[in-house]
């Protein structure tokens, strides 16, 4: 018997009987559908993890440096002389952090301040919109002049331009020499509440002595792990304690995490796989039924001649047209709900491909493997004993 | 081109054994118009399956058209069944979910015939039949003698060698039970070798040979 014919057959078995088929198929629809909503969630959040560190900026180590007391604490000219003759280093920059009050006649915005250097644009990769960076003389020197971001820009001037006019930071006046371009959220929250100022000023107007963060920017991804084993090396002979200081490697936390959710998708995914089972039971327990009611259509179609190939191969397309049916479907619903989750928890949704293939692949398996007992039930009836049967 | 031997069926119900034959040979060649009578539970149905590839014997030889068929795998049997015999049953048995045409062209979908081909032949043999008005009928559309002339159709569609009819006009009333025999007369003399189980002795006269069977043995083998 030719596979059209076969396939017809099928087709006209399962819309004979369309509530039960539907149901049947509304079970595969579920597992399909748990599956790859589950992926294409799972994918989407760590697309948004991963890229919210990168954002930090590529090959990034941040070195921070615990403890109390003058004694754990570095300058700013140690931390350049601990970084300095370090292969492959791209930019290092000392970082002090407080808040700060701006002002600027008689608005005022709450903004975290950040002490830099002239690095600290390559270190993080950050874009100016409009003015200047620090330079080295602005360090050196002490200068007081501020970068603003988006945020504070907004909230003191409004739309005029803000360079080259005066703010107050902490009652303390400042130039502002640039505007940083819009970045939106770190892990920290959003860096568009920042003032950039010289880290020799920032110490004075914090009134603290003493970077205890600092950024080392890698060439490339090899390099970070040589310039993070050579900084652990000397600060451990500085300070003769390990738990004195801590190496944040962005690369490596990014592999972590991607490690991470690439366990936690399989095993969510997994989980939906079993209620795919579940489906495939349903399958085998209507093709069961469906091999009882047609017992006679069987018989009849063995006495003209069917072999048990044939009737075999009748109630595998059957169950596999169920599950394949289940599987487009899933596959569609899947990636609807995926979207709908995926934009109310605000996370991208990232279609998984892959995922679908092997949903799809799965279904069928599931349909077929489930439909050969019936199947062979079928096959093996003897045509006279099937025809006898009421 | 028929010929049994000793042939022998035993049904086991439970623990009890049925003896439906119990050793019956005969012989008979190709173009014959054979009868088959006897009282109800003689065994004859079980013959009929027998000779119609539907069952094994428990014992004896069967050979079909030159094969020792009673050694053949099943589905090898399914070919045989397939290709050399038509079957009508007492109760039509057509699918109910197919048209008459797609009921008649079952035998040649199992045979691997296109679909043009298999449309053709069935539609040909339905208009034998004298149904060529009703192909697309379902068959609860159908009158029993119009079903029954379906089944012959269906049975015929493959151009067998050999018709078993066990009981064809049972279940019709006499005048398209008559019908039905007048079919079965052309296709006999057409050529084809006509054996039929029937309880009607008007029916069997009109057969050039009648088989008596009774308790599982042949009891009268006649040419008229
Ligand atoms: N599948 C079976 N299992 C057990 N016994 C059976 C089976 N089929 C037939 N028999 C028995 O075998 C004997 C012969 O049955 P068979 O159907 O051949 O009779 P028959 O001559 O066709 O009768 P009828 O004229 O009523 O159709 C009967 O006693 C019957 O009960
Ligand atoms: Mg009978």
């Amino acid at each position: 018997m030719d596979f059209a014919t076969s396939l017809k057959i099928g087709l006209k078995a399962i819309l004979s009987n369309r509530l039960r088929s539907g149901l049947t198929i509304l079970g595969v629809v579920i597992g399909v559908a748990a599956v790859i909503g589950v992926v294409a969630v799972a994918q989407g959040s760590q697309r948004q993890v991963t890229s919210q560190i990168e954002s930090l900026g590529t090959y990034l180590l941040t070195v921070s440096i615990r403890g109390r007391g003058a004694d754990r604490v570095l300058t700013c000219d140690e931390v350049m002389e601990l970084t300095g003759g370090i292969d492959g280093v791209a930019g290092v920059s000392p970082v002090v952090t407080g808040s700060a009050t701006a002002k600027y006649g008689t608005r005022k915005y709450e903004c975290t301040l950040l002490g830099v250097n002239e690095q600290y644009a390559t270190v993080r990769d950050l874009r100016l919109q409009t003015g200047r960076f620090l330079t080295q003389l602005d360090v050196s020197t002490r200068q007081k002049v501020a970068l603003l971001g988006q945020n504070v820009v907004t909230e003191l001037f409004g739309l005029s331009d803000p360079v080259g006019k005066e703010v107050k930071l902490n009652g303390q006046t400042f130039a502002v020499i640039g505007v940083l371009a819009p970045r939106g959220g770190g892990p920290a929250g959003t860096e568009d509440d920042q003032v950039l100022i010289p880290v020799t000023s920032a110490e004075r107007l914090i009134g603290r002595r003493g970077v205890s963060t600092f950024y080392v920017k890698g060439r490339d991804k090899e390099s970070v792990g040589q310039i993070s084993a050579a900084i652990s090396d000397r600060l451990y002979r500085r300070f003769r304690d390990e738990e004195a200081y801590r190496i944040f490697d962005q690369t490596q936390m990014l592999e972590t995490i991607t490690n991470i959710s690439q366990t936690l998708t399989l095993m969510l995914a997994s989980i939906a796989f079993i209620s795919l089972l579940v489906g495939g039971i349903g399958i085998m327990n209507i093709m069961l039924v469906s091999v009882v009611e047609r017992t006679r259509e069987i018989g009849l179609r063995k006495a003209v001649g069917a072999t048990r190939r044939d009737v075999m191969r009748q109630f595998l397309i059957e169950s596999a047209l169920l599950s394949g049916i289940g599987g487009v479907v899933g596959i569609i619903t899947g990636a609807t709900l995926a979207r709908g989750i995926a934009s109310a928890i605000k996370v991208p949704a990232v279609f998984p491909w892959a995922g679908a293939g092997i949903a799809i692949a799965l279904a069928l398996a599931v349909g077929i493997g489930f439909g050969i007992y019936p199947a062979s039930r079928a096959a093996n009836l003897e045509p006279i004993e099937a025809l006898r049967t009421e | 081109m028929i010929k049994v031997e000793d042939l022998r069926k035993t049904y086991r119900a439970g623990l009890v054994e049925v003896h439906a034959l119990r050793g019956v040979s005969f012989e008979i060649d190709r173009g014959e118009y054979v009868a088959v009578v006897g009282p109800s539970g003689s065994g004859k149905s079980t013959l009929m399956h027998l000779l119609g590839c539907l069952d094994v014997p428990t014992a004896g030889r069967y050979i079909f058209d030159g094969v020792e068929v009673s050694a053949l795998r099943e589905d090898e049997l399914a070919k045989v069944r397939n290709r050399k015999i038509g079957f009508v049953f007492q109760s039509f048995h057509l699918l109910p979910r197919l048209t008459a045409l797609e009921n008649v062209e079952l035998p040649l979908v199992y045979r691997g015939v296109d679909t043009a081909t298999r449309r053709e032949r069935a539609r040909r043999a339905l208009e034998m039949v004298g149904l060529g008005a009703r192909v697309q009928h379902y068959p609860n559309e159908l009158s029993g003698g119009e079903q029954q002339r379906v089944a012959i159709a269906r049975a015929m569609v493959g151009e067998p060698v050999l018709l078993l009819a066990d009981e064809p006009t049972g279940n019709l009333d006499s005048r398209t039970g008559a019908e039905v025999l007048d079919l079965f007369q052309r296709i006999n003399d057409a050529g084809c070798t006509v054996i039929m189980v029937t309880h009607d002795l008007n029916a069997a006269s009109r057969a050039k040979r009648i088989l008596r069977i009774r308790d599982g043995l042949l009891e009268g083998d006649e040419r008229v």
